[in-house]
């Protein structure tokens, strides 16, 4: 298949492990940011074929997960309105929030429907034009260009029924946030792929610059993570940190400014709240005034009660890289795909879920 | 509006009796089912295998099948996964009104052509319609009886070290094809369902050994959950070689795109067998001469390491484990 086979061949991966193992002699610790690069590694078994002295950690970059129980509440909240069908990509609607889930509100009788995308939600709320339709915008700066394209559409076609609620997260801050926490040593990141073709790679200057850290783009195939192993260890072997790309088919240094430029028209940067971390300054995205009538928060009155988090539930700092998993009590006892207790079990990129699914061999 | 289903289509009397008769027995019919009593009766003699299923599939036609050659084959499949040969099937149809008259012809058409092929017979069956909204279009179950001959014990719980896994071609056909025409997904694939009755494949590989100690058909949750409930169920080990295992190109790039794993995609004209050492060659070339089997390979083997869980070798020489399907990849593909 062309664009996929080329990037999983053994032979040349084997090359890439040979490189990896001779070039590297350091005891070095690598975190992969985005939950997408943490499902490759697992799906190949790219640990096992590292030497040991390279230790792979995963970040915080699945948005399900970083979503706070308080963001989640508002989401349950909005869906208890008289009148209102909630739209959001599938995941979310497993996560338990303080006290529900969009998915048992929905078994309460809310209407909660899964959408591929915003422009799926626009179609709701035409096709529904007495009921106010809101969409979870979940998303790092990969999905947050389309939710603003939806907006600038719903704008353009005069749909007064359609809302967002942002709960849009975007990526160097947290970065940052977490370097500066100063829990984990880090030596290098896998820098996020599709993120990164959105933002491209500048961002992620202040990082090596400041932090001493190498920093790589990468893909998604075996090949292309290999590939930034490799260039991380080259950096950090000769302690030239930088900046670099091993994802040039997808990511350009200056990033796609149509994308960007369609984010700041509709967003400005506020600060969020993440799951296991708090709150953290200009790590959000909000609806710039300009198109607050499609704002969730502005246009709807709810109270979703005090926030209460999981008891012993290891997700935050899971999504550190402070703990793996396997640290945690529940894992795999009273938190499991099928009875999740926290958002790093649920989605499909979460670290726990990929730790069950493709679990830790050991022959 | 004569050429749809109506509620009184379902009440018991004149129409009723009128669709049953004309728009279903009529192209089903045999000696068995044409008396018409309350109660099919069979002779029976020897070890009987029985099952049961019921086919909600959305959409009701799609790409390479319909719900009722779903109907059909898979609980002829069920019954040749006991190695027992199928022999008769019950077929019943909950009918949801408005269903138009033609496409309920079209799938009696379609079940008649499959138990035709299965060469099994319908032999009793039962149709009651619900309010619009009570129902989906259609739903069909049925159940089969089957007859297992004498020397032949296959179970999920037989599968021993040494023996080989054999699949009888390529993962994920079903599943995908269905996708591609859900509302929202929409695609455009020349991909068609793989739904077929399996019972021939399997008589034909009985024939050639009785060292075949389990059948699986992988349909919801794919081959990756067959082959845990088959080492959950054996306390064996079970490695694959991902490299052997069959994926249409079509089914690679729809999964690419959705994000799915062929290994979990359901099947429905597939099945895996694990196979005495000793047997499996000649039974692999046996299965190839079988339209079913032509793409058969072996795909692994089954070892007393690693108790219960299922590995993947991959391309690199790395490992991983395979763990059973965990919640729902897309409701309502059988």
């Amino acid at each position: 298949m062309k664009y996929i086979d080329e990037f999983r061949q053994p032979e040349l991966a084997k090359k890439l492990v040979d490189r990896i193992h001779r070039n590297s002699t350091k005891h070095i610790r690598l975190m992969e940011f985005c939950g997408g690069h943490t499902v490759s590694i697992f799906k190949y078994g790219i640990r096992e074929l590292l030497p040991g002295n390279i230790e792979m950690l995963s970040g915080p970059g699945c948005p399900v997960c970083v979503t706070s129980n308080a963001d989640l509440d508002k989401a349950i909240a909005l869906a208890h309105l008289p009148n209102v069908i909630i739209t959001s990509f599938g995941d979310m609607i497993r996560v338990p929030g303080s006290y529900s889930s969009l998915q048992s509100a929905r078994s309460e009788g809310c209407d909660v429907r899964i959408v591929y995308s915003v422009l799926d939600a626009i179609q709701i709320a035409k096709e529904n034009p007495n009921k106010s339709v809101i969409f979870i915008g979940i998303g790092f700066e990969t999905t947050t260009p389309t939710v603003a394209a939806g907006i600038l559409q719903a704008e353009q076609e005069e749909i007064d029924n359609f809302y967002v609620l942002s709960l849009s997260k975007i990526c160097p801050p947290i970065m940052k946030s977490i370097l500066d926490l100063g829990e984990v040593r880090l030596n290098g990141i896998v820098c996020p792929g599709h993120v990164s073709a959105v933002i491209g790679s500048h961002p992620y200057q202040f990082i090596a610059d400041n932090y001493d850290i190498a920093c790589v783009v990468a893909g998604f195939e075996p090949l292309d993570i290999l590939l930034c192993v490799d260039m991380l260890v080259n950096q950090i072997e000769n302690e030239d940190y930088k900046v670099e790309i091993a994802y040039r088919r997808g990511v350009r240094p200056e990033g796609n400014p149509q994308a960007l430029k369609l984010m700041d028209t509709v967003f400005e940067t506020a600060g969020a709240d993440w799951r296991g971390i708090g709150a953290v300054p200009s790590s959000g995205l909000r609806l710039r005034d300009t198109y607050e009538k499609f704002d969730a928060e502005k246009n709807f009155d709810i109270d979703p009660g005090p926030v209460r988090e999981h008891q012993g539930c290891q997700c935050g700092s899971i999504l550190r890289g402070v703990s793996t998993p396997l640290d945690c009590p529940l894992f795999r006892t009273s938190c499991t795909p099928e009875h999740p207790v926290g958002p790093c079990m649920v989605s499909s990129e979460g670290t726990c879920s990929t730790y069950y699914l493709f679990g830790d061999f050991d022959g | 509006m004569d050429n749809r289903i109506l509620l009184a289509h379902g009440s018991g009397g004149k129409l009723s009796h009128d669709l049953v008769r004309k728009h279903i027995i009529s192209r089903i019919t045999n000696p068995l089912l044409d008396r018409l009593d309350d109660s099919a009766v069979l002779d029976s003699e020897g070890r009987l295998a029985f099952t049961t299923d019921s086919y909600v599939v959305s959409p009701i036609i799609f790409p390479g099948g319909d719900i009722g050659r779903l109907a059909v084959c898979g609980t002829v499949n069920d019954l040749s996964m006991a190695g027992a040969r199928p022999l008769y099937l019950s077929l019943s149809f909950i009918i949801e009104e408005g269903l138009a008259l033609n496409e309920l012809e079209e799938i009696v058409r379609s079940i008649a052509e499959t138990a035709a092929e299965a060469e099994i017979e319908i032999v009793t069956g039962d149709t009651k319609v619900v309010n619009r909204g009570d129902a989906d279009r259609l739903f069909i179950n049925t159940s089969g009886i089957g007859r297992i001959p004498n020397g032949i014990d296959i179970s999920g719980a037989n599968a021993k070290p040494g023996d080989k896994i054999i699949l009888s071609g390529t993962i994920g056909d079903h599943g995908i094809a269905i996708m591609s025409k859900r509302e929202g997904l929409n695609f455009t694939t020349t991909l068609e369902s793989d739904c077929a009755p399996l019972n021939h494949l399997v008589a034909d590989m009985l024939e050639e050994s009785t060292l075949i100690n389990c059948l699986r058909d992988p349909t919801r949750g794919g081959l990756a959950t067959t082959l845990n409930e088959i080492a959950g169920q054996s306390s064996v080990g079970i490695e694959l070689e991902e490299r052997s295992i069959p994926v249409r190109d079509e089914v690679r790039g729809a999964c690419e795109l959705l994000g799915l794993d062929p290994l979990y995609v359901a099947n429905e004209g597939k099945l895996v067998a694990i196979v005495d050492e000793k047997a499996a060659e000649p039974v692999l070339a046996r299965m190839k001469q079988n339209i079913y089997g032509k793409d058969a390979v072996i795909i692994g083997c089954v070892t007393g390491k690693h108790q219960g869980r299922v590995v993947l070798k991959t391309p690199y020489g790395s490992s991983r484990i395979l763990d059973m399907l965990s919640g729902e990849l897309l409701p309502r593909i059988c």
